[in-house]
């Protein structure tokens, strides 16, 4: 107990300082935001109503802690280019991103999880080497090459395959698919990459460990010992890179979307990054780190609840 | 002999293939950089329409672009923006990241406490969120994309430099220049730092070859490096448009930064195989 409070108070100091970080960068804006934002032929009148609008003519900490409390109810302003909430903004492009990250997140798992196993039991065999080798130019191929390479050899060979846009799920499931499953494949080539390495490794781990010799010397098969003893262990310490490779997943989405012309809350950031619409870039960026640091958040507990012994740490 | 011991010949044969290669690499990316200075093989801006996408020749070895550049010119003046926003950002993260880390890990206590709570938080952004957060209000260009990758870099430096100066600063050689007087920022920075720099060294290769990953991503985003000096990631985004009739347009680019990425990576696993024996098992 004492444990998840204390990941508790380091959550809350967390989110604290991402907002401070999130809300005081644009404090330091060279000149004047409103006039960065309307250009230098807005009028003076328009200037003064855009700035009470944002309550930029109040002291800054009142600016402060009323930005906190609309992130706490949700309430995050109005966009400039848009002229609508953030929030609506927001959950509008939602849907695109979570099925985008969620099929990216599928796959990472069901590719790298039987790829590592395989590649610890024939640990310096030649076909662990070589998936060893493959993996590392795997992570230094910028994502976004790679899903112009997809396009080029599967996206167009395939009628499928739809290389941009976006077709809800509650349209048609295949339709859904058809556009998501480049990006997603897109987004998790290169997490299939870095996760097969912590498998690998953390299998071999537990291999060296005494409980496994033991295992052996009582005669217990070598399927058994994978299994009903190595695997399950090994999972344990893959749990924490589990929250790395979601925050890489939702980062990844951000540069795929753009790619494949995905209506989702990345393309949503670009076009507010483009358009100096900066209530819409800090609610997005609050947004998505908040979710990144609850799922860490959520890693963590599980796993002093998997491995006790962490909360003595 | 065994086969247990084919399996060790190779394994050593690799770590050095892994030096080998990464360090070819880099030297054959710097090499280019440098006679990018003073030689490419066309004007690297000068546009010529009626040669517009052409497949790569003699005349242009890796084709050229929808304004008729020559892709192969553009490609060696690249290099020059690569490694500027690496060497900058690395630079950035690493005075700022041993600093930090430095004192965090010297004075220790609230300072300590302080300072890493404040890492921890700039590393609970996801980086490329960060990272187009700060382009968004720095403005894009060269020195703003590295200004900001560097802030992004700075985390994780400071949390190597931290551990490494928390495991010296009890021991013997530093309880005995304290005793003779050394200054603290002389024992930290001429006694410690230098007993540490390797760790450190292996962290500036993984920060220089991601900084590099990044600029390609802000870039292609068109919020990176702008036009008309020449970035990998631009080129790529220029590319998509023409995917289908010339193809070789993003091999170029693409291909460019995924090589020099890979050499740093394989250059810092041989580094680290180096310095910590340890993780080679």
């Amino acid at each position: 107990m004492m444990y998840i409070i204390r990941r508790f108070i380091l959550l809350i100091t967390t989110i604290l300082l991402v907002s401070v970080i999130t809300f005081g960068v644009f404090q330091i804006l060279p000149g004047d935001p409103v006039r960065t934002m309307l250009g230098t032929e807005a009028d003076p009148t328009q200037i003064e109503n855009l700035r009470s609008e944002l309550g930029l003519n109040r002291p800054l900490y009142e600016q402060y802690t009323d930005w906190m409390k609309g992130l706490l109810t949700g309430e995050l302003g109005n966009s400039i280019r848009f002229s609508m909430p953030v929030k609506d903004l927001l959950f509008d492009r939602l849907p695109v991103t979570m099925s985008l990250a969620g099929l990216a997140l599928v796959i990472v798992l069901l590719i790298s999880l039987p790829l590592g196993m395989f590649a610890a039991r024939r640990q310096n065999k030649f076909s662990d080497m070589s998936l060893s080798t493959v993996t590392q130019v795997g992570m230094a191929i910028p994502s976004f090459w790679l899903g112009m390479i997809l396009i080029l050899y599967v996206g167009l060979q395939f009628s499928f395959f739809k290389i941009s846009g976006y077709i809800p799920w509650t349209q048609s499931v295949a339709g859904a698919l058809s556009t998501l499953v480049l990006p997603a494949l897109t987004i998790a080539i290169p997490q299939i990459a870095v996760n097969f390495r912590y498998v690998r490794t953390s299998i071999l781990e537990q291999v060296q460990l005494d409980y496994v010799r033991t295992i052996r010397s009582k005669g217990m098969s070598e399927q058994n010992v994978m299994y009903k003893h190595v695997l399950k262990n090994s999972m344990i310490p893959i749990l924490t890179v589990f929250g790395l490779i979601m925050a890489e997943v939702v980062a990844g989405t951000i540069i795929v979307e753009q790619v494949f012309s995905l209506p989702g809350v990345g393309q949503l950031l670009i076009t507010a990054i483009s358009n100096r619409d900066f209530p819409l870039v800090q609610g997005i960026v609050m947004y998505i780190t908040v979710a990144v640091v609850m799922i860490n958040f959520m890693v963590d507990i599980l796993y002093s609840v998997l491995d006790p012994r962490i909360r003595l740490r | 002999m065994s086969e247990v011991d084919t399996m060790k010949h190779i394994q050593r044969y690799m770590k050095n293939i892994n030096l080998i290669i990464g360090l070819l690499v880099i030297i054959g990316f710097l090499i280019i950089m440098i006679i990018s200075f003073f030689y490419t093989p066309h004007d690297v801006n000068s546009m010529n329409i009626p040669q517009k996408l052409r497949s790569p020749s003699s005349d242009y070895l890796f084709g050229t672009d929808e304004f008729g550049r020559d892709i192969f010119s553009r490609i060696m003046k690249g290099t020059q923006t690569a490694f500027a926003v690496g060497l900058l950002t690395v630079f950035i993260g690493a005075i700022f990241g041993i600093l930090i880390g430095g004192i965090a890990g010297y004075v220790g206590g609230w300072i300590d406490e302080i300072f890493m709570r404040m890492m921890d938080a700039l590393m609970a952004f996801p980086g490329i969120i960060l990272a187009l957060m700060l382009v968004a209000v720095f403005g894009p260009g060269i020195v703003n994309t590295a200004i900001a990758l560097g802030i992004i870099a700075i985390p994780a430096i400071a949390r190597i430099t931290r551990s490494g100066f928390v495991q010296h600063r009890d021991t013997e050689y530093v309880l005995a220049a304290k005793l003779i007087g050394v200054k603290p920022y002389s024992i930290m920075f001429r006694h410690i730092l230098p007993n540490i720099s390797s760790q450190i060294i292996v962290a500036t290769t993984v920060t220089f070859a991601t900084a590099m990953l990044a600029e390609a991503a802000l870039s292609y985003l068109g919020l990176g490096v702008q036009p008309p000096n020449p970035s990998w990631g631009r080129m790529l985004k220029d590319s998509q448009a023409y995917l289908v009739g010339a193809p070789w347009y993003t091999y170029a680019p693409g291909g460019a930064i995924t090589v020099l990425v890979l050499g740093l990576y394989m250059l810092s696993n041989a580094l680290r195989d180096f310095i910590d024996p340890r993780s080679k098992a």
